[in-house]
């Protein structure tokens, strides 16, 4: 039986994994010493837990156990990797360079930075939401401390050519900072292949529980370091003090582990799921795929449907399918997605689209059940849009489009 | 967006969805598309020129789901209305009725300006002078 509602936002957060619950349970109980204490067995079982943690979520992004600092999730990571450069690197300059459709987390620390005497430049992306290699390369100066750009997106899904922006960073001696959340655990993430040096990400994207999440910062050529940016205790190698969410962070490690064994069958599974979504709905007229379709997450597609408006298609079926939508309808002027308008979409179509994001545990039957949703919901708006009408006729669309 | 159930209702169940012929001399056109709202709303009047009551109203409307309930909650209003009577709609009325959230209360102004702007469609269609309102006003919301 299908379970209502479907469950199609799997980019915004992600169910545990019954076995990364399970691996977790004694660890709110028995096991519950601090990995600090060092004077008896609660502490040394913590501590122990910790390391295989540590090793596990190493694992996945190919580092060094000793190169992961846990954090709170993401966007601790990205604010620790950003301040914590900018303040270490000061002597040697102050300019940073991301693109315009970076998650918030990097782009509103980079924003509190300028505050602070930091020079950012903002990429812009093409229509396929990819950065111009040859703008990045002008734009490093001998003051660029930092290239941050993010591996996948989170809304479009597409993966950047992270290998060649981290070549362009290290052959002018700056260093390479990805916020790898929406890839890890998806495809296969590598940082010495993918040249990084700093990345984070978070466990409750990729089956592991909220509130816990990692820094890598490379030990070896370069050694980076990074300023802490909350004080007391020294924790993770005086970069990240505050007592370890243990628990949390055994879930994090089993999380990697389950990703790692079983990334490559379940992103065949979801790719092919997703491509029969993506294509039955592409059957409707002027509906369109948003970024890259090449080089993209196996689990994600954005979709525009053009001349109907996104607040009305999710209340179409919002009580049967959870997704997001381009159009952030909380305020009377909807301000559509920057990503979507970073890519050069008009209003229109940002606010005409969907993501649809797919998960471990999403079945065909579900996938199934939104194709005709979706379908019947784009039709039945369609049929009282005035703007499809007037399409359909052939008049002018310019003053609406 | 949290709506209520009649919005729910109106969404899931429009009342006069469809199109009139605009070619007809009976028939009044209003279509509203202001600048810095994604909304589109056409209402159109059938008229008894005898009479001068609204016989039919049809919408069809771009723009969320309130937009949607609130331009199809003005048709049945309209039906069986003088046009004087008409030319007195109040968009808070449409506004309390459909209870809106206050990010939604610029729909109402705007269907409001498509009534208008159907009635004056009919009055010049039938060589009569339009009729003077004020300004369109939706700064009512946060």
């Amino acid at each position: 039986m299908l379970k209502l509602p479907v469950y199609l936002d799997n980019n915004a957060t992600t169910p545990c994994d019954p076995r990364v619950v399970e691996t977790m349970l004694p660890y709110f109980t028995e096991i519950f010493g601090n990995a600090s204490s060092r004077n008896h067995s609660y502490g040394w079982a913590a501590e122990a837990a910790t390391d295989l943690a540590r090793e596990q979520v190493a694992a996945l992004i190919g580092a060094d156990p000793k190169e992961i600092i846990f954090t709170s999730g993401a966007t601790e990571g990205d604010n620790l990797a950003l301040k914590g450069v900018f303040e270490m690197y000061a002597d040697k300059g102050n300019h940073i360079i991301t693109t315009e459709i970076e998650h918030k987390a990097i782009l509103d620390t980079c924003k509190h930075l300028e505050k602070l005497g930091a020079a950012v430049t903002y990429l812009k992306v093409n229509r396929e939401g990819f950065p111009d290699l040859k703008e990045l390369e002008a734009a490093i100066t001998p003051k660029t401390i930092l290239v941050a750009i993010m591996y996948a997106n989170n809304e479009i899904g597409v993966i950047n050519p992270i290998r060649e922006i981290s070549a362009l960073a290290k052959k002018h001696g700056v260093l390479m900072m990805s916020d790898i959340t929406q890839a890890a655990g998806k495809i296969p993430v590598d940082v010495n292949r993918d040249g990084i040096d700093l990345a984070t990400f978070s466990a409750h994207k990729i089956y592991g529980p909220k509130g816990v999440g990692a820094l890598y910062v490379r030990r070896k050529s370069p050694r980076v370091k990074v300023i802490a940016q909350i004080d007391g205790g020294g924790h993770e190698r005086g970069m990240r003090s505050g007592t370890l969410n243990v628990t949390g962070i055994v879930g994090f490690g089993k999380a990697c582990e389950i990703c790692l064994q079983e990334m490559e069958t379940e992103g065949k599974r979801l790719s092919i799921l997703r491509n029969k979504l993506e294509t039955a709905l592409l059957q409707l007229e002027e509906s369109y795929v948003n970024g890259s379709v090449t080089n993209r997450l196996p689990h994600v597609s954005n979709i525009s449907f053009k001349y109907v408006e996104g607040d009305a298609l999710m209340m179409g079926f919002n009580k049967n399918i959870a997704l997001s939508s381009g159009s952030a309808c909380t305020s009377a002027s909807p301000e559509p997605s920057y990503v979507l308008k970073g890519l050069g979409l008009g209003d229109d179509l940002a606010h005409s689209s969907l993501r649809f994001g797919l998960g471990r545990f999403t079945t065909e039957e579900e996938i199934d059940f939104t194709i005709q949703t979706v379908t019947d919901t784009v039709n039945k708006l369609r049929e009282i849009s005035p703007l499809w009408e007037m399409f359909k006729e052939g008049a002018d669309m310019t003053e609406y489009y | 967006m949290s709506y209520s159930e009649k919005v729910l209702d109106y969404y899931n169940n429009p009342r006069n969805a469809g199109s009139l012929d605009k070619t007809n001399a009976w028939v009044g056109t209003g279509l509203v598309h202001v600048p810095d709202y994604i909304e589109v709303i056409r209402l159109q009047i059938q008229v008894n020129p005898a009479t001068s009551i609204i016989t039919d109203a049809k919408f069809k409307t771009f723009g969320s789901g309130a937009a949607i309930a609130v331009s199809s909650l003005a048709t049945e209003w309209l039906k069986w209305k003088s046009l004087d009577e008409a030319a007195q709609i109040d968009d808070m009325y449409l506004v309390e009725e459909l209870d809106l959230p206050p990010a939604r209360i610029h729909c109402a102004a705007l269907v409001e300006e498509a009534i208008k702007a159907a009635i004056n469609d009919y009055r010049t269609k039938n060589g009569l002078e339009e009729l003077k309102f004020e300004e369109l006003e939706t700064g009512l919301e946060a």
